[in-house]
């Protein structure tokens, strides 16, 4: 029989503890394969946050830390000092990146570490049971803005893409999404230039990811890929918007 | 003998840090320690190592946990506020057995306080300071010279325990000049290898992972328990100084700069004919409670009386060693006062029962 | 032998490098010393003052509260400390700036017209200098060569500041 598909070496054999339809399991498949192909070569040391991905370490078969809430940029910065010629990478969900660890972000940003984030932006705090995000959109309702995010009552959304396009020490900064198969393998594509642009010197990449979450959304794995499409794209359009 | 040179306590810190191995530091600006920092960033990039001036004290100490997870001899220094916001990150450290040191230069609080030298992080420093169930080897230098043998020794002694090492100073430590002798520069190939170190080496089965989760109540238990043993170990790194205390009726102790003042007030009472004595901890984790006890069951030994920089602190462990054995007393002055040696005295013949 | 000293003046005066002058030298004659400055909002131009332990035993406590010798640079420091010092201590005052006596009798007041003998050894910036040499006279606590020697020491990377410098501790060192 002829092999059609294979998990990429860089994933364990550990089975996800991810809801079903949650799009964290492919992104962690095209993460494992854009590092994989690389060549394996540089060495590679992950960093896992907190959030639904806090047993990350339990899936990527490489070197791995698990950081405290939202200092995965400042764990894979002082990584990266001790081995500025190894592949580091950070995998931090929206609480963790774009609220309690926004200065980490922007000051690894800004200081164009050589590391690469993938940011997995699902609009909600999944593993503490569905709280208002930064990212949430105005309308979309959460435990704790249960009559839907007002801008008046809880502010706006962040677009964390835009904000840091803007500084001198980003290098590659995309938004991606997974909810067909043509916005898959574009994903992977930006997952695998950030890399390769770390793998340049060329300082700071960071891709983020579009993502479900039917559990705490309160939607079928069907209709949560639909709202991606229709409703977070819209406030969070796709595209590259820093390369250097 | 090398050559004795003069340096500020904040410097010869770094000095002694850099020879004994520390090649990562991150740093956040607060006074009285912004010379580590500062010397750091000088420092570091001629010996090959790397400085960042973190974003947050919160940033650097998770830093310091990267390097050290990385294999590298981190370190990180603040003073007292800044080292509030370093808790959660040494709770980390010492979750995800990493060694790294961290000096506090301790000024004077609550809140932001005031910048002149304090002793009211002790609390902080010895019973845990972040959450959870942990503890650091916590030294209590009295002058600059002690500071830099123990800085010098302090990885080495983090990497033996896999510990975060915690050296407790103060504004005048930091600040103050006294002449010194610094150590050899260490051999960096000779540190031993990190064979638990996520330097990207490994892979598959032999990949390493630096974690402090352990979701099953048994498993963290039986960390905590392993924690637990490891202190127990740690006890054999107790370290005390004891002046004129053989005869003493009166046992005065104090550590850090506190201890220097005793240790005048203790020659001053003496000319005055009281027999007087010091001890002074120079570990405050462990706390050399044994030689507390010794003296506490001394016949001749009628009282202690502690001296701090604080309300009231080391006081109570104090307490708990002598075990209501001799009565002790306090004398503390806050707010960045300190007392004379004078003034020592004459608390102290108030005190004497 | 323990001597404690405490500097004071307005900032810029070099009241800080006058104690660490000492401290070098104590180092140099082998004894001990501690140098311990006033540090914080007041190093932003207002007044400055640094304690100084010289001991041929290990220093014990580094701050002094009646020191054996005052050297006040300006008046709020004279007032300051005046007090503290010890009946029988020695005041060395910077009369260039100070113009009023002090009324203290128990201790040995020295007035020191610092400014003027600095500027005739080159510089105004030697003042401190000045008194560095008028404090050696008066104390006899090192030899007045060993301290020229720490002089050329301190300023061995400026060699051109050392014939001023050594001037200016020569003036000071004969004025009183």
């Amino acid at each position: 029989m002829q092999k059609v598909f294979q998990k990429s070496a860089l994933l364990t054999d550990t089975p996800f503890h991810y809801c079903p339809g949650c799009t964290h399991g492919i992104s962690h498949r095209i993460t494992a394969e854009a590092l994989e192909e690389l060549g394996g070569k540089q060495g590679i040391i992950g960093v896992a946050p907190v959030g639904c991905a806090v047993f990350a370490y339990n899936y990527f078969n490489c070197d791995i830390q698990q950081a405290a809430h939202g200092r995965a940029p400042a764990v894979a910065s002082g990584i990266k000092r001790v081995c500025p010629d190894k592949i580091v990478f950070a995998y931090q969900g929206d609480g963790d990146l774009a609220s309690i660890g926004m200065a980490e972000t922007v000051h690894a940003a800004a200081r164009g570490e050589n590391i690469t984030i993938i940011f997995i932006n699902n609009a909600i705090y999944g593993m503490t049971g569905g709280q208002m995000a930064p990212t949430t959109l105005i309308g979309q309702k959460s435990t704790t803005s249960q009559g839907g995010r007002t801008a008046a009552l809880q502010g706006n959304p962040i677009r964390i893409c835009e904000m840091l396009a803007t500084l001198d020490g980003a290098s590659y900064i995309a938004r991606v999404s997974l909810h067909d198969l043509k916005s898959v393998v574009a994903a992977k594509k930006a997952v695998k230039k950030a890399f390769d642009y770390q793998v340049a010197g060329k300082g700071f990449s960071l891709v983020e990811i579009l993502s479900t979450c039917p559990t705490n959304w309160g939607m079928t794995p069907e209709n949560s890929m639909e709202y991606v499409k229709n409703e977070m794209t819209k406030v969070y359009p796709l595209g590259v918007f820093k390369e250097v | 003998m090398s050559e004795r040179i003069l340096m500020k306590g904040n410097e010869a810190v770094a000095e002694a840090a850099v020879r004994g191995g520390c090649r990562y530091f991150f740093g956040y600006p607060i006074t009285p320690q912004n010379e580590i920092p500062e010397y750091m960033s000088k420092r570091l990039p001629e010996v090959g190592g790397a400085f960042i001036q973190a974003e947050s004290e919160v940033s650097a100490i998770n830093m310091v946990y990267g390097a050290a997870g990385a294999g590298g001899r981190a370190m990180t220094s603040s003073s007292s506020p800044g080292i509030s916001l370093k808790q959660e990150g040494i709770s980390y450290i010492a979750g995800a057995e990493l060694p790294c040191v961290i000096v506090n230069m301790v000024r004077s609080g609550p809140g932001l306080g005031g910048i002149l030298p304090s002793q009211g992080d002790y609390f902080q420093s010895v019973k845990g300071g972040g959450h959870g169930d942990y503890r650091m080897l916590v030294y209590g230098p009295a002058s600059i010279q002690e500071a830099v043998d123990i800085t010098y020794k302090a990885f080495e002694k983090a990497e033996k325990y896999r510990i975060p090492v915690m050296i407790l100073g103060d504004g005048v430590l930091g600040q103050m000049m006294e002449p010194v002798v610094l150590p050899e520069m260490t051999d960096i190939a000779s540190i031993p290898v990190k064979e638990w170190a996520t330097d990207g080496t490994k892979s598959g089965k032999d990949r390493r992972i630096i974690n402090s989760l352990y979701i099953e109540a048994d498993v963290l238990e039986g960390m905590n328990n392993k924690f637990a043993a490891l202190y127990e170990r740690m006890k054999a790194e107790t370290a005390c100084e004891t002046y004129l205390a053989d005869d003493a009726e009166i046992i005065l102790t104090a550590f850090g700069i506190t201890a220097r003042i005793a240790k005048s007030a203790v020659d001053i009472l003496r000319e005055s004919g009281v027999k007087a004595g010091l001890i002074r901890p120079i570990t405050l984790y462990p706390f050399p409670s044994d030689i507390y006890a010794q003296y506490a069951a001394k016949k001749t030994v009628k009282q202690f009386i502690t001296l701090e920089l604080n309300l009231g602190q080391m006081v109570e462990d104090v307490r708990l060693a002598v075990n209501g054995a001799k009565p002790v007393d306090f004398y503390g002055r806050s707010g960045g006062n300190i007392m004379s040696p004078e003034e020592t005295v004459q608390q102290v013949l108030k005190k004497i029962k | 032998m323990t001597e404690k000293i405490i500097i004071a003046g307005f900032g810029g005066q070099g009241v800080l490098s006058l104690g660490q002058f000492l401290a070098y030298a104590a180092m140099y004659e082998n004894q001990e010393a501690t140098w311990l400055p006033s540090y914080g909002p007041e190093m932003r131009g207002g007044t400055a003052n640094c304690s100084l332990v010289i001991s041929d035993k290990p220093v014990a406590s580094p701050i002094i509260e009646t020191p054996d010798c005052l050297i006040a640079l300006n008046k709020p420091s004279l007032d300051k400390f005046i007090n503290n010092v010890r009946p029988g201590g020695t005041v060395i005052i910077n009369s260039s700036i100070i113009h009023d006596k002090i009324e203290r009798t128990d201790v040995k007041a020295v007035y020191l017209e610092a400014n003027e003998i600095a500027a005739k050894a080159g510089s105004v910036k030697t003042a401190n200098v000045v008194v560095l040499g008028a404090y050696i006279a008066l104390s006899g606590l090192f030899p007045k060569e060993s301290v020229k020697g720490t002089i050329a020491k301190i300023f061995k990377k400026k060699p051109d500041v050392i014939p001023m410098n050594l001037n200016a501790f020569e003036l000071g060192y004969t004025a009183v």
